[in-house]
């Protein structure tokens, strides 16, 4: 038999296997698409609820007598400020089921509406004084989150009770209970009660956290991927930067978070759980990638450019600032862009330096406590109410949202003044 | 039979070409058609009214030309002339080109090349290749050897194949300087060595045809006067095509030669002829190196 | 002065001296000849007046908070200063609240030490505002001097700033020195309490120390062995998934893909690297882990809720876009003369691809696979949020196990002393991270570098 044959035999045998092996190759990216199409439904449909809330109409009793307020004269700001605005509802709740009479049951009666409301019934009347008076009000209250869960996703949780659900049925035949957007979502800091939890205070703490690792670490990563590109000579001390930056990019990030801890807060005595401090950590965590997608741009300048400037009797740092840097702008803009995406959405390292505490103030500056929207999103999926699960995968969108804007921008950039030397 | 094939692999796999402004390549002065014996009775190959394009640039416009029985025919011309294209046609090389379409009739012992019922698999177990730079496997001087039997099944025992890996390095002239490390990675010999060790890899095969795409243009002189011993000796087995940048090189080595010119094939003769009665103004100026 | 007072007014004065610098450079190239152009006398007189005062005023925002504490307790009565080191530490911190609220306090004691760190923070505040002026103002004043003119400025500015950027390209060297020595001085003070040994080989991991002195049973016990076993089943499974997935994501990509789905696909799966890890994180402990548990059990096997399956899963997938876009960069380094060499003689492609390519790039594509477990061990999020907390010495995937970082998390995340043998512990579980993955990166990094120069 000659050789001719003998390959003629094996081709089907050896064709099946190639078959096989592009199946694959096939499967294995298609591992990857479903994974990430799974992940991606699996939090828009837990995020879904978030975006909407429950609300109860409640007829309230406003007038100076309820409110246990002079009957003559002006009302001060304090007065009204002072009126117990929980007793107000109790009593209003009580006169729209006039049935629920035993203590328990009116505990659970009470427990309907969310204990928010007060304030915002609070807040309403200070902000409209005029409301006061023999008129009652109609006023949509935001419901409890268990009930809420229950209305929305038509899930009882084991705090709903037989007389709650009786009642909410009630309410469902008169009209009185309703979903509208969830506007807190977005107002609102962060709280123990889910319906009146919201993100601002971590989309601020992300704010003044990033705000901080940019002003840090795009400089320094510019000045250093230029010294290392153009000026550096090149000895052992170059290498050993080098590879020292190329580890650093390899480092675990939690491990940032134990240098935070231990230099910023225990050595320089910086602020716990503050934006300087996690900003600061972010920013020695993003230099690697700054660094290094610095120096691909600016590598990429081509030496003739460099030449022309040096030829017409620039200094080597005019040509730098002059001509090298302004044309490496946009791929250093790029690489920073795509560092700053990373930090927004790092969380270990900030648990380290404590930033994952319980903050309900919005931030107003990088010395305040803060948390995060990764940390925020941490802290929300613990939380044993079924209402938190869906404000965390709100708080994912919102966050993916964030990345998807700034890397879109980056690709912008490059598509934009991509330049062909 | 005129059969067309495009790409239909699938690599993603881009080789630079040096196909030149295909406008100025239709206006070669004094083109009427080929000169010379193109055609030959009962040739190992035979190749009629060959286009071949990349995309929008044509490489080769309407070459027949046929390639006889253990014979060493040379390909010449300037670069760019699309000799090298020309010789890929042969074995099926330019599939892995994407964008590459070749028409015409090409045939092999009578069968055309590019029917669906040729396998390239096959084809390329026939028609062997060395390349321009030599490219031994990352493996050691065995194992390249034995890539080839090894794929096909060619050998049952170990004992077998050592007996195909050392006749090959025999033939290729190569044995007496390796014999001590066979173990040793084939990367590591000389530029002349390794070339000889992808000829030896070739043979491995038992192909019937063997292309060598300017084999000799990274080598020094030595290694070069070597590589054309082997070519010498290798025809009484062998159909070998080769393109070489070297007139001396063609002369030397070759029965007939052929001439490119921009695409097309301008004239085919004996060597000798070729290269002291040259028929056509072009290959003239070719070979008085007028241009080059 | 406020800090950002502080930074307007080096700003401003800067300017000015920038102004000064220049003007009188400008005149007197009216009768002389200067060696640079006016401009850059500016920049010289600007950076001599801000870069000083620059400095300065950093040192002090850095030692500031410490000489201060050392003011405060230096001031406290004698009984105060004998207290234990926690005991201090908190009133200390009840001082500084004290300062928060205008020094006032219902503790005398409180309200003095308050008063002494006001004063002493007015005392330094001042002198710093003092320094800073003086420092700005001796730019502007050597600007006016003839020996301005006689300097040449460019030179003077230039050396300047390739300091400047030599500074900043060591930042990184000092974050390692940092990372270094914070990890290892706490860890050292870890090593004095527990001996290393027997936290290197100890089996049995329970870091509850006892509160009170009499209490008994809960002395901590510190074996980081099932934490080590831990992170390894974890990062084993997520290794498992991420290496054979991305590697063949990579080989199709690279080798069989139109160029159309590749450039569609490529990006496609990068998604999956840039979603954040807290993402992961809930994805695992919120869908795939009851998944896994409920699938378990319906088979009748018992798998736990925080199954170290859940994580090596999402973990895996988190990792493959790492490991197939580096073999996707080995691949196609692999020269083309290779695949021709190996198509000339009648190979198909799969076996080019089996027993040329993967051969030829084999070097890239471990020194990617090592990289890729260094990311594995040092993960945090997804481990935090979906394994367990309990240390456990087991090689069942279904079983819940503990890794390094989630222990690191967890020791020091919540209300403790810096100083307890606790928090010390996750200094000691942290400079075991860190020189693990360490290791692997950079035998990892110079075996790419290698493989990088043989097809160069």
């Amino acid at each position: 038999m000659n050789n001719t044959e003998i390959v003629k035999q094996s081709l089907k045998r050896r064709y099946a296997r190639e078959k096989r092996f592009q199946l694959y190759g096939r499967c294995a990216v298609l591992v990857g698409f479903v994974f990430l199409a799974l992940l991606l439904t699996d939090i828009v449909v837990k995020a879904l609820p978030a975006f909407s809330v429950t609300e109860i109409r409640l007829d309230v009793d406003v007038s100076r007598e309820a409110l246990e307020l002079p009957v003559e004269g002006r009302l001060d700001r304090d007065a009204i400020i002072a009126v117990n605005f929980g007793g107000v509802i109790k009593k209003s709740l009580r006169e729209a089921f006039p049935d629920v009479t035993k203590r328990k049951q009116k505990r659970e009666l009470y427990r309907l509406v969310s204990s928010g409301a007060e304030f915002a019934l609070q807040a309403m009347l200070v902000n409209n004084p005029d409301l006061i008076g023999d008129q009652p009000l109609r006023i949509w209250f935001k419901a409890d989150d268990d009930v809420d869960t229950l209305y929305k996703l038509d899930t009882r949780t084991s705090r709903i009770s037989d007389l709650q659900l009786g009642i909410i049925e009630q309410l469902r035949a008169s009209d009185s209970i309703r979903t509208v957007f969830n506007t807190t979502l977005f107002t609102a800091s962060d709280s123990r009660e889910p319906e009146q939890a919201g993100i601002r205070g971590a989309l601020l703490g992300s704010f003044w956290t990033l705000l901080v690792t940019l002003i840090v670490s795009l400089p320094v990563g510019i000045a250093a991927a230029i010294y290392l590109e153009e000026f550096a000579p090149k000895n052992r001390i170059t290498d050993f930067i080098e590879i020292n930056i190329n580890n650093l990019a390899a480092v675990p990030s939690i491990v940032f978070g134990l240098l935070g801890l231990a230099v910023f807060i225990n050595f320089f005595g910086m602020p716990r759980s503050a934006p300087l401090v996690g900003g600061l950590v972010l920013a020695l965590m993003t230099l690697p990638t700054i660094i290094i997608s610095s120096r691909a741009a600016i590598k990429s300048v081509p030496p003739s450019i460099k030449e022309a400037a040096l030829g017409v009797g620039a200094s080597h740092m005019q040509v730098v600032f002059h001509h090298t840097l302004p044309l490496a702008m946009p791929g250093i803009l790029t690489g920073s862009i795509i560092g700053m995406a990373q930090a927004l959405g790092e969380t270990a390292p900030l648990l380290m330096i404590g930033m994952v505490a319980f903050i309900v103030d919005v931030p107003g500056g990088i010395f305040d406590s803060a948390t995060v929207l990764p940390v925020q999103i941490y802290l929300w999926s613990d939380s044993p109410e079924r209402a938190f699960t869906a404000l965390t995968a709100a708080t994912i969108l919102v966050l993916l949202g964030f990345l998807v804007v700034m890397n879109a921008i980056a690709i912008y950039l490059r598509r934009r003044f991509e330049r062909r030397w | 039979m005129n059969a067309s094939v495009t790409e239909d692999l699938g690599t993603s796999s881009v080789t630079e070409f040096d196909v030149r402004d295909p406008d100025r390549s239709t206006q070669v002065k004094g083109f009427e058609g080929t000169i010379g014996e193109n055609t030959l009775d009962n040739p190992k190959i035979s190749t009629r009214n060959v286009n071949i394009s990349y995309g929008e640039k044509q490489a080769i416009f309407d070459a027949s030309l046929d390639i006889g029985r253990n014979e060493v025919i040379a390909m010449i011309g300037p670069s760019g002339c699309g000799k090298s294209t020309y010789l890929r046609a042969l074995n099926r090389m330019n599939d892995t080109i994407v964008g590459c379409r070749v028409t015409g009739d090409l045939t092999i012992d009578g069968e055309p090349i590019y029917a669906h019922n040729m396998d390239p698999v096959l084809l390329r177990a026939r028609v062997g290749m060395v390349f321009q730079k030599p490219n031994p496997f990352p493996k050691s001087i065995y194992d390249n050897i034995a890539y080839g039997p090894r794929i096909h099944g060619l050998t049952r025992t170990n004992a077998e194949l050592d007996e195909v890996v050392v006749t090959s390095l025999q033939r290729a002239g190569l044995f007496e300087e390796v014999k001590d490390r066979l173990d040793a990675p084939g990367t590591g010999l000389s530029g002349g060595q390794q070339q000889r060790l992808c000829i030896a890899r070739t043979i491995a095969v038992s192909p019937e045809v063997i292309l060598m795409d300017e084999p000799c243009s990274a080598l020094d002189p030595i290694a070069t006067a070597i590589i054309e011993e082997l070519i010498d000796e290798l025809r009484a087995n062998y159909t070998i095509v080769i393109v070489t940048h070297s007139m001396q090189q063609a002369a030397r080595v070759s029965q007939r030669t052929a001439y490119f010119h921009l695409g097309k094939l301008i004239e085919v003769g004996e060597t000798n002829q070729i290269f002291t009665n040259p028929r056509h103004e072009l290959t003239e100026n070719y070979i008085t190196g007028k241009f080059g | 002065m406020q800090t950002t007072t502080l930074v307007i007014v080096i700003a401003g004065l800067s300017l000015i001296s920038y102004y000064t610098g220049r003007t009188r450079a400008q005149a007197y190239r009216l009768d002389g000849r200067l060696l640079a152009l006016p401009n850059q006398y500016g920049y010289l007189t600007a950076m001599w007046s801000a870069l000083p005062a620059i400095i300065l005023l950093l040192a002090w925002l850095a030692f500031e908070p410490g000489y201060l504490n050392d003011q405060v307790i230096a001031n406290l009565p004698a009984a105060a200063q004998q207290l234990p080191t926690e005991e201090l530490a908190l009133l200390v911190n009840n001082v500084l609240l004290a300062v928060g609220n205008g020094g006032l306090s219902p503790d005398p004691v409180i309200e003095d030490a308050a008063a002494a760190y006001l004063a002493a923070r007015e005392q330094s505040r001042m002198l710093v505002t003092g320094l800073i002026l003086l420092l700005c103002l001796s730019g502007i004043i050597f600007s006016l001097t003839r020996y301005l003119t006689r300097l040449h400025a460019r030179k003077r500015v230039e050396t300047v700033i390739r300091w400047f950027l030599m500074l900043c390209s060591g930042v990184a060297i000092v974050t390692t020195v940092g990372i270094v020595l914070s990890v290892l001085f706490e860890a050292i003070r870890f090593f004095e309490s527990v001996p290393i040994l027997d936290f290197m080989f100890g089996t049995t991991w329970s870091p509850q120390t006892a509160i009170r002195a009499d209490q008994v049973g809960s002395s901590g016990s510190f074996g980081a062995i099932p934490l080590f076993a831990g992170t390894m089943l974890i990062s084993l499974i997520a290794m498992t998934i991420a290496v054979p997935v991305g590697l063949l994501t990579a080989i199709y990509l690279a080798e069989y893909a139109s160029p159309r789905f590749r450039s569609a696909a490529k990006p496609t799966l990068e998604i999956l690297a840039g979603i954040p890890t807290v993402v992961y994180g809930f994805f695992a402990a919120l869908t795939v882990a009851p998944f896994i548990r409920d699938l378990g059990t319906s088979l009748g096997l018992s798998v736990a809720s925080e199954s170290a399956l859940a994580a090596g899963i999402v973990m895996g997938v988190m990792i493959i876009p790492f490991v197939s876009s580096l073999s996707d960069d080995v691949i196609t380094a692999v020269p083309q003369a290779m695949r021709d060499g190996s198509l000339a003689l009648g190979a198909t492609q799969s076996e080019t691809i089996k027993q040329v390519i993967i051969p030829a790039a084999l070097p890239g594509i471990v020194g990617g696979v090592l990289l890729a477990a260094s990311r594995a061990i040092g993960e945090t999020m997804i481990v935090v949020m979906a394994a367990g907390l309990a240390a456990r010495l087991t090689a069942n995937p279904l079983d819940a196990v503990t890794t390094v970082t989630v222990q690191i998390v967890t020791l020091l995340t919540g209300d403790q002393e810096f100083d307890s043998p606790k928090t010390l512990a996750a200094f000691a579980l942290g400079l075991m991270l860190f020189v693990s993955t360490l290791l692997l990166n950079v035998v990892a990094l110079h075996i790419v570098r290698k493989y990088r120069e043989q097809y160069e």
